[in-house]
C-alpha cells in the first residue's frame, strides 16, 4: 500500500431519503488511471466530492494512503480536483493561477514564478505565464488547470468531466494528452465521465455506475466484452438488446425464445439459468453480419428502416417483428443500395452474444 | 437615426424637449448663481458676481452641517459596507427557504418610510438609554450617534443589494477550487472572493455615502437639535432662498461632472488595456495622448481648469457694476419723482378748485393714486414741503401731506 492508494470502504452517501451513492466498496491502486463511468445523476460526482473532501460519507470510510480522511478538509487532503468548468481564477494571470497553491503555502514570489514556468514547460505552454486566462483557448485552459492541480504536488488527481466543454477533435487530442501526463507524473488519476469513449481509451480500470450503485469494475476490455449486468451491456458501447425467455442451457450456451425466433448466446460469467427466466440477449452492431443464407442458426430476417452514413462506417437501422436493431458495416466506398423497406437477413456468432438477466437498460 | 426606428423631426423635437426637461432646471440654476440679484433669477440680469459663493462658505450653520454630514457619511460607509457584505454572503450561503425569509427581513428597512425609522430610532435608543440610567449627555441622546444608527439600519440593505447582484455572478466552484488547492477559508475569501467583489465594494461605498449624505426623512428626527448639511439646506429653503443655494448647486454639478469624466477616462483606458489593443489605438498608442488620456491626468487637468476659472471669476469685481445698477435705480426714481412734481405744478397752474383726479396726466403706473396732490381736499395752497421730498414713495409719508389743512 502506497500513499497514492485510495480505499472506499462501504461508502454510502445520502441526502435525506435520497441515496446518491450506495455501498461503494473498492480499492484504487497507486498510479492507476481509474474512471467512474455512468449517466448524469448516477452519483459519480458526489463520490468524487467525497474523496476530495467537500462532503463526508454518510456511512463507511474513505482512506487515502491507508489514513481515514474523516474530518480532513479539502485543503488538507493530498488530492487535487480539476473541476468540470476548470474553475481557473479569472482575475489572475496564468502564472498566478498555477502558483496559487504555492502562494497560499507561503512560497516566495520568485520561487513561485520559477515553479510556474517549469509547470508551463511541462504542459508544453511555455511563455503564456503573463496572459490572462480568457486569452487562452479551451485546450490551453485545460492544460493550465492540470498544471495548477499538479503544483500542489498531490498524490491523487481527481478529474470531473474536464473534457466535456471541448470540441470533438480537441477532446480526442486531450485524451491522449491526459494519459501521457498521467504516465509521466505517475499519479493516481480518478476520472469522472459519462462518455464511455473517454473511459475506454484512457483508463486502466473502469467502474460503471448506475443510480448510485457500482455495477461493474474492470479493465476496459472486460467491461466492453464481458458486461456483468444489462445496464453495463447497454451503457458501454452500442448494442442491440433482444428480450426473450430461456428455453435451454447447455454449458455456456443459452437458447432464448425471442420474438425473432430462437437465438443463442453465451451466459455471462458462467451463470446458470432456469428455463423460463426472463433475459436479454446483447449483440454488438459490429458483430452482425449480412448473410444471404436464411437457414443457418442465429439468423434474423428484417427490413431496413434507414441508413446513417458516419464516414468510416454505415449504420443500418433494421426492424424485425417489432424489435429495432442496428448493424454497423465498415465503409469500403460506394453505396450498396440499402433503401428503406429493403429486406435483409443477417446472422451473428453465438460466442459474441451475451445473455444477461432482465434488468434496467441505459437510456430506458 | 433612421426612419425604421422612428427618426424624423418629431423624434428629434421630442428628444430636444426631453433633454430640456432634464437639464433645463440645472442650467437655469447655474446661471442664477452668478447673478447679483438677491433673489435667484435670470432676468433682469444685473451683474456677474461670485459673491454668492462667499456667502455660501460664510454660512457657518451650513458649513457645520457639512462637517457633520461628512462625519456621518464616513461612519455609515464604514459600517454599512461590511454589514451589507455579511448579509449578502449569508444570503448566498443558506438554503432557498431560509433565504426567502431572511431576504424579506433584511430588505424591510428599505420599505419602511424613513420618518418611521427616524422616530423609532430615537424612541428605541432613548428607551435603552433610560433603562441603563444614562443621562441626556450620553451617547443615547447624541444626534450624531442616533443619525448614524438610524441611517445604517436601511443603508446597509442598499449595500447588501449591490453585493447580492455581484455575488450572483460569482462561480462558487472558484472558492472550492481555492480550498482544494490548499487555501484556508480565510485565504480563499481574501484572495478569490474579495478581489471579485472589489468593484461592488466601490459602488456600495459610493452609494451608501450618497444615501447618507442626501438623507432627510430619517435624519431630521435623529439629528435632534443638531444639523446636517441636508437639514440645514431644507430649513434655509423654508425660510426664504437666495442664490447661495445656486452656488452650492454649481459646486455639486462641477464635482459630479469631473467625477464622471475621470471615471469615463478610467473605464475606456481599462477596456483598451484589457483587450490589449493599446498599441493599435490612436489615442493610447501615441505617447503624448496616452498620458493626456490617463484618468489621473484628466483629473488634474479638469481640476486645474476649474480652479483657474474659479480664480478668474473671483477676481472680477462686481462692485463697480453693482454701484452702476444702484445708480440706475436711483436715477429712475429721480425721474419718476420729477415727473410727479411736474404733474403737481401743472395741476396748480390750471383750473384750481374742483379738479378731478383723473383729469391730470398720470405718468405713474399707479395712475396718480398716490399723488398727494390729488388726495388733498382743498388743494389750493398745497404744502410747499412736498415737492422737495426725494423719497421713492412720492412723498406720501411726508408729514406735511398728512395735515388736513
Amino acid at each position: 500500500m502506497t500513499t497514492k492508494d485510495i480505499v472506499l470502504d462501504h461508502v454510502s452517501i445520502r441526502f435525506g431519503s435520497y441515496t446518491a451513492v450506495d455501498n461503494a466498496h473498492l480499492t484504487i491502486q497507486g498510479g492507476e488511471f481509474f474512471s467512474f463511468l455512468g449517466p448524469s445523476g448516477c452519483g459519480k460526482t458526489t463520490l468524487l466530492r467525497c474523496v476530495s473532501g467537500f462532503s463526508e460519507p454518510t456511512e463507511g470510510r474513505v482512506l487515502i494512503g491507508g489514513k481515514d480522511m474523516k474530518g480532513v478538509g479539502p485543503n488538507k487532503r493530498p488530492t487535487a480536483l480539476i473541476f468540470q468548468n476548470l474553475a481557473l481564477f479569472p482575475l489572475m494571470s496564468v502564472a498566478e493561477n498555477i502558483a496559487f497553491p504555492l502562494e497560499v503555502r507561503g512560497v516566495s514570489r520568485k520561487e513561485r514564478r520559477k515553479r510556474a514556468d517549469e509547470l508551463l514547460d511541462m504542459i508544453a505552454l511555455p511563455g503564456v505565464g503573463d496572459k490572462k486566462v480568457h486569452e487562452l483557448s479551451g485546450g490551453q485552459r485545460q492544460r493550465v488547470a492540470i498544471a495548477r492541480a499538479l503544483a500542489v504536488e498531490p498524490d491523487i488527481l481527481l478529474l470531473d468531466e474536464p473534457l466535456s466543454a471541448l470540441d470533438l477533435k480537441l477532446r480526442h487530442h486531450m485524451r491522449t494528452e491526459l494519459r501521457a501526463i498521467q504516465q509521466r507524473v505517475g499519479l493516481t488519476f480518478i476520472y469522472i465521465t459519462h462518455d464511455q469513449g473517454e473511459a475506454l481509451t484512457m483508463s486502466d480500470r473502469i467502474a460503471v455506475m448506475n443510480a448510485g450503485v457500482i455495477e461493474q469494475i474492470g479493465d476496459p476490455e472486460s467491461v466492453y466484452n464481458r458486461p456483468k449486468t444489462s445496464f453495463v451491456a447497454s451503457f458501454v458501447g452500442e448494442t442491440n438488446a433482444i428480450e426473450g425467455k430461456v428455453v435451454l442451457q447447455s454449458g455456456e450456451m443459452v437458447t432464448l425464445e425471442t420474438p425473432l425466433g430462437p437465438l443463442q448466446g453465451k451466459a455471462a460469467g458462467g451463470r446458470r439459468y432456469k428455463n423460463g427466466d426472463s433475459c436479454y440477449l446483447f449483440i454488438r452492431p459490429e458483430q452482425m453480419e449480412l448473410k444471404a443464407d436464411a437457414e443457418a442458426p442465429n439468423t434474423i430476417a428484417a427490413s431496413v428502416t434507414k441508413e446513417e452514413f458516419e464516414g468510416n462506417s454505415r449504420i443500418l437501422f433494421v426492424s424485425a417483428n417489432g424489435v429495432d436493431m442496428r448493424v454497423t458495416r465498415v465503409n469500403r466506398g460506394g453505396s450498396d443500395g440499402m433503401v428503406t423497406g429493403h429486406a435483409v437477413t443477417f446472422a451473428f456468432d453465438p460466442a459474441h452474444a451475451t445473455v444477461l438477466p432482465h434488468g434496467q437498460l441505459a437510456g430506458a | 437615426m433612421n426612419k425604421g426606428t422612428g427618426g424624423g423631426p418629431i423624434a428629434a423635437g421630442y428628444s430636444l424637449l426631453f433633454f430640456a426637461f432634464l437639464f433645463g432646471p440645472l442650467i437655469i440654476m447655474v446661471i442664477t448663481a452668478f447673478n447679483s440679484s438677491s433673489f435667484p433669477r435670470i432676468t433682469p440680469w444685473e451683474c456677474f458676481t461670485t459673491e454668492w459663493f462667499d456667502e455660501l462658505f460664510g454660512n457657518e450653520r451650513l458649513m457645520a452641517g457639512l462637517v457633520n454630514s461628512v462625519i456621518i457619511g464616513i461612519g455609515v460607509v464604514a459600517i454599512s459596507v461590511p454589514v451589507g457584505l455579511a448579509g449578502a454572503l449569508a444570503l448566498s450561503e443558506v438554503g432557498p427557504k431560509v433565504r426567502a425569509a431572511l431576504y424579506t427581513v433584511l430588505i424591510t428597512p428599505i420599505l419602511i418610510p424613513g420618518v418611521v425609522l427616524g422616530i423609532s430610532t430615537i424612541v428605541f435608543w432613548g428607551a435603552l438609554g433610560r433603562s441603563v440610567g444614562a443621562d441626556y449627555g450620553s451617547i443615547f441622546f447624541d444626534g450624531m450617534f442616533l443619525t448614524l444608527a438610524g441611517q445604517v439600519t436601511f443603508i446597509a440593505a442598499y449595500a447588501m443589494l449591490v453585493f447580492l447582484a455581484r455575488l450572483q455572478r460569482f462561480d462558487p466552484t472558484l472558492t472550492e477550487a481555492a480550498l482544494d488547492l490548499g487555501a484556508t477559508p480565510g485565504q480563499a475569501f481574501r484572495k478569490i472572493l474579495l478581489p471579485f467583489l472589489s468593484p461592488a465594494i466601490g459602488s456600495a461605498a459610493f452609494l451608501t455615502l450618497l444615501a447618507s449624505f442626501e438623507n432627510y426623512n430619517t435624519t431630521v428626527f435623529t439629528i435632534l437639535s443638531g444639523n446636517t448639511f441636508t437639514t440645514t439646506l431644507a430649513s434655509k429653503v423654508r425660510h426664504g432662498t437666495d442664490p447661495s443655494l445656486s452656488a452650492l448647486a454649481v459646486i455639486i454639478i462641477a464635482v459630479t461632472l469631473i467625477g464622471a469624466m475621470v471615471h469615463e477616462a478610467y473605464t475606456r483606458r481599462a477596456e483598451v488595456m484589457r483587450t490589449g489593443q493599446a498599441a493599435r489605438s490612436k489615442v493610447y498608442g501615441n505617447p503624448v495622448l496616452s498620458v493626456l488620456a490617463h484618468p489621473a491626468m484628466v483629473l488634474v487637468l479638469l481640476l486645474g481648469m476649474g480652479g483657474s476659472l474659479a480664480y478668474k471669476a473671483s477676481q472680477i469685481d462686481a462692485s463697480v457694476c453693482k454701484q452702476q445698477i444702484l445708480d440706475e435705480k436711483r436715477a429712475l426714481q429721480e425721474k419718476l419723482l420729477e415727473e410727479q412734481r411736474e404733474r403737481i405744478r401743472t395741476q396748480k397752474a390750471g383750473t384750481p378748485a374742483p379738479a378731478a383726479p383723473s383729469s391730470g396726466p398720470a405718468p405713474s403706473s399707479f395712475g396718480g393714486a398716490f399723488n398727494p396732490g390729488s388726495l388733498a381736499p382743498g388743494a389750493a395752497p398745497a404744502s410747499p414741503a412736498a415737492p422737495q421730498s426725494p423719497s421713492g414713495f412720492g412723498g406720501a409719508f411726508a408729514p406735511g401731506n398728512l395735515k388736513p389743512n
